[in-house]
């Protein structure tokens, strides 16, 4: 146990998982701010099909506070992880999860929509860019539910005590990104749509 | 324990391979980067071969239009991120850790994916050779090239899942990289104490991270457009089929120094060692290769001036590339200034190292050139452009991985390569080289393009083709030269000891090769050139205190690696069951991989 | 344990909840904000600079960043920065602004 502990030690002080998921997050800005770039150059220049007069604002607007409040729930989730209280552990951790499913459950009832309106990948530029950038979102949000009920199953087998506080963290970190790259969808694809 | 299982006594044939698969030692798996991305260089290598061949004459028909095509293609892909790439990554695995004084990288099983994964999109790119399918859509796959309607085949299909499993591996390994250099320093490891290849590589790996996504954003729309039908590129629809060229080049250009900077790092390490001084101006070498990495995303354009951006789009492109080339030039002067006066050693390594050093600068004042874009008009997808990039390239890139390549072979192995018959490489490299690539210049300026399998006496072209030609084939036999060499010297077998060198990082105060755990115990750094200081560094003991735990090994970084490859294959042969099938191994993989015991 | 326990001094639960309540009032003005048409012709740089507070308040709060190391901060920011910069010169390259 010492020696893993010496070998723990770093040079900044700083934890080289949670380092290594900074990083990570980094390289995801790229990914998505490229996604947003493409979405915001091909904006208004699609030829045909329905444009971005079929996007719901206020069944959007729902989705993103449900998404809004599963961050909440993640925060709690940690510091009940963290103080090692493990039925509220659960409790928001489930939440986290359902919110976040409750999330994907808007998208796929807004994808299923958008198709029966006439609007698929290959419609026109903005379905293409619409559903790739709101899809590569959903396919984030989607494995970041498989995370949480990863960790829900790590809890409900003893095994998410306050010495692994950092995986709740981490995973977090994940969802929050999640979160704020949602932010700025919303924002950028459903409020300023022209 | 896991000391002692790497050292079971005579391990059958299969236990050994089974050790490499399920390595996640730095230095093995350094070594298995090595080995492999040596062999793509030689089909790469290869593939050059027959191009010139096929060149050596106007009017020739050595191969048919199609396989040039893709033999050019597969040429440059293989040259870019299956050869000096990876033969860099060898380095970095190798070198790095011991520079900064650790065990292992900071997510040795990570190491292990990253590897894995490169192996076999390597091996999924070329095995569409045996489909008569190889990618033929160039190393820049331009749109609307690469579109179904133009390229109905599986070949571009081939290119761009491959290049994506090769981003997926290096974004790792940049992750993994820039988190042990920053967090797994020895102590007194000051950042402004690493070694210059160590900054290098910190450098590079940031631009991995940061530049790999947008190719990955670019091929994902490329992958939609020609797998479910979007528009991304389509014209019909209202795209612009540029948006390709943007992000492929926003990628592109930084990609140019991942592939130049770790060279000039092993130059940087070379050079004051041949020149018994330490390196002149250590920090400006540092503060630019920083500059680099943020300036190198505000040039990305200087590639699409033929493309007709307007006049404004275009003064900004040419004037930000003028000014790279000032951090990237001041480390000529560096280099220049380091050897003033010093006692030069011209052993194989330093030879590659100036080699490097004059070549870049033939290869960057072309490159100067191209960033004027009234100038860039005449040069452009012209013949000019491949001398360029291969001034660049193998004069750069490549002379600057040979130099690594002899100054830390015997670190890696123990012994030491033979003197007279690496500058016989050298010398038949850096002839091959000049006389390959030199009349490219002449050849572009009269008019010949580039990526036409053919061409007409007219252009009165043909001597200079011929002795490109003659040229590459003497690069072809420098290279067997270097085999050769590897071969006798194993034979004759010099013992290296610790520092043949006298070089004066941390790496050569321990024993050739390293032991696994490389330190007996961690270093106490005191100085930046801690064998070359006069304040002792805390000898390192040559017998470890205690029994060292190092990580044993692991094979679910390898499963992962192969559902990433069948998950591949199923895009390719568009089968749900494949792609299904690959993601449950990958799934698998992962949570095997996160919760198996693994100490560190 | 305890090296881990002091870099980790992270915000009471109020603190949360009433980061929660800012994030759910600025959505709710930005969707307030929409439906204004006096407002429509600065719609764009108001919903940028709600969502942008909204983007800051997760990051700092929820993902730590004020609490925690620089380094953390710089690791993300200067990809973020860069991300930033290449939409901006992409969306001018494609003539977005003069649109
Ligand atoms: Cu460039």
């Amino acid at each position: 146990m010492s020696e893993a502990a010496v070998a723990h030690h770093t040079s900044t002080g700083l934890d080289s998982r949670k380092m290594a998921f900074w990083t990570f997050i980094g390289s995801e800005c790229l990914l998505f701010g490229s996604l947003i770039s493409t979405y915001l150059v091909y904006q208004g220049r699609s030829v045909s099909g329905p444009t971005t007069d079929i996007l719901n604002i206020p069944l959007t607007s729902i989705s993103t506070f449900v998404l809004l409040m599963s961050s909440l729930a993640m925060v709690l989730a940690l510091a009940a992880v963290t103080r090692g209280d493990a039925l509220w552990s659960r409790v928001w951790l489930a939440t986290t999860a359902l919110l976040g499913s409750g999330f994907l459950g808007f998208q796929a009832y807004e994808f299923t929509h958008f198709v029966h309106e006439g609007l698929t990948l290959q419609t026109s530029l903005f379905g293409s860019t619409f559903f790739v950038l709101t899809g590569f979102h959903g396919g984030h949000v989607f494995v970041g539910v498989l995370w949480l009920l990863t960790l829900l199953v790590r809890s409900f087998q003893r095994k998410l005590g306050p010495d692994k506080s950092l995986q709740v963290e981490l995973a977090g970190l994940y969802w929050h990104f999640v979160d704020v790259v949602w932010i700025v969808i919303f924002t950028v694809v459903y409020l300023l749509r022209q | 324990m896991a000391t002692a299982a790497l050292t079971v006594d005579a391990p059958g044939f299969g236990s050994r391979v089974w050790s490499w698969i399920t390595t996640t030692d730095h230095k093995r798996i350094g070594i298995l980067y090595g080995v492999t991305a040596f062999v793509f260089f030689l089909l790469g290598g290869l593939e050059a071969l027959v191009i010139r061949a096929q060149l050596a004459q106007s009017s020739a028909d050595l191969v048919s239009a199609d396989f040039y095509n893709q033999l050019f293609t597969m040429h440059g892909t293989t040259m870019v991120f299956l050869a000096i790439m990876p033969l860099s990554a060898a380095f970095f695995n190798y070198i790095v850790p011991l520079q900064i004084g650790a065990r292992d990288v900071a997510f040795p099983r990570l190491n292990a994916f990253s590897y894995w994964v490169f192996l076999l999109g390597g091996l999924l790119m070329n095995a569409s050779f045996f489909f008569g399918a190889a990618p033929n859509g160039g190393w820049f796959g331009y749109a609307n090239l690469t579109s179904t309607q133009y390229s109905p085949g599986l070949n571009i299909d081939f290119w761009v899942l491959g290049l994506q499993i090769l981003g997926v591996a290096s974004i790792a390994a940049g992750i993994n990289f820039l988190v042990t250099i920053i967090n797994l320093r020895a102590p007194g490891m000051r950042m402004m104490r690493l070694p210059v290849f160590t900054w290098m590589t910190l450098v590079t790996q940031f631009i991995v991270v940061t530049a790999f996504p947008v190719i990955t954003v670019a091929l994902v729309f490329l992958m939609f457009d020609r797998t479910f039908g979007t528009t991304f590129y389509s014209v019909a629809a209202g795209g612009d089929v540029l948006l390709w060229q943007h992000l492929f080049w926003l990628f592109g250009h930084p990609e140019v120094y991942i592939l130049i900077l770790p060279a000039m790092g092993m130059v940087s390490e070379v050079i004051p060692t041949f020149s018994r001084k330490p390196l002149f101006g250590y920090a400006v070498i540092v503060y630019s290769g920083l500059l680099i990495a943020i300036l190198g995303w505000g040039v990305w354009a200087h590639h699409m001036f033929a493309v007709g951006m307007g006049p404004v789009a275009d003064a900004v492109f040419s004037s930000t590339t003028m000014l790279i080339a000032i951090p990237t030039g001041v480390k000529i002067f560096n280099w220049l200034a380091t050897m003033w006066g010093g006692k030069l050693s011209l052993k194989t390594p330093m030879l590659f190292s100036l080699g490097f050093i004059a070549m870049f600068v033939v290869g960057g004042l072309s490159g100067v050139m191209h960033s004027s874009a009234a100038a860039d008009l005449q040069q452009t997808d012209s013949y000019f452009v491949v001398a360029h990039i291969h001034y660049v390239l193998y004069g750069g890139a490549i002379q600057g991985i040979f130099s690594g390549i002899y100054y830390w072979w015997p670190k890696m192995t123990g012994w030491m390569l033979n003197e007279r018959l690496g500058k016989t490489h050298f010398w038949l490299s850096f002839i091959g080289l000049n006389l390959a690539f030199f009349p490219m210049h002449f050849i572009g300026l009269l008019g010949m393009p580039r990526r036409i399998y053919t061409y007409d006496a007219v252009l009165g072209v043909d001597a200079m083709n011929f002795m490109s030609t003659v040229g590459a084939f003497i690069i072809g036999l420098s290279t067997i030269v270097f085999v050769v060499n590897v071969w006798y010297s194993r034979r004759e077998r010099i013992e290296a000891g610790m520092d043949p060198w006298g070089a004066a990082t941390l790496e050569w105060s321990i024993p050739s090769p390293p032991p696994n755990y490389n330190f007996t115990a961690i270093p106490e750094v005191v100085s930046r050139l801690p064998q070359w200081s006069d304040t002792e560094m805390k000898a390192i003991p040559t017998e470890p205190e205690g029994e060292i735990h190092m990580p044993g090994g692991s094979y679910w970084p390898a499963v992962s690696a192969v559902g990433i490859l069948v998950l591949a294959v199923g895009a390719l042969l568009e089968s749900l069951a494949f792609a299904l099938g690959g993601a449950v191994v990958l799934v698998v993989g992962i949570y095997a991989w996160a919760f198996e015991p693994f100490e560190m | 344990m305890t090296e881990r326990a002091q870099q980790q001094s992270h915000p009471s639960t109020a603190t949360y909840l009433i980061i929660a309540a800012i994030l759910t009032i600025i959505t709710l003005v930005e969707i307030g904000v929409f439906y204004v048409p006096a407002l429509q012709r600065v719609l764009a740089p108001i919903l940028l600079l709600l969502s942008g507070a909204k983007f800051i308040l997760v990051v700092m709060f929820y993902m730590h960043l004020k609490q925690d190391h620089k380094l953390f901060a710089a690791i993300f920011t200067i990809p973020l920065l860069i991300a930033i910069g290449v939409a901006i010169a992409l969306m001018a390259l494609f003539g977005v602004f003069v649109r």
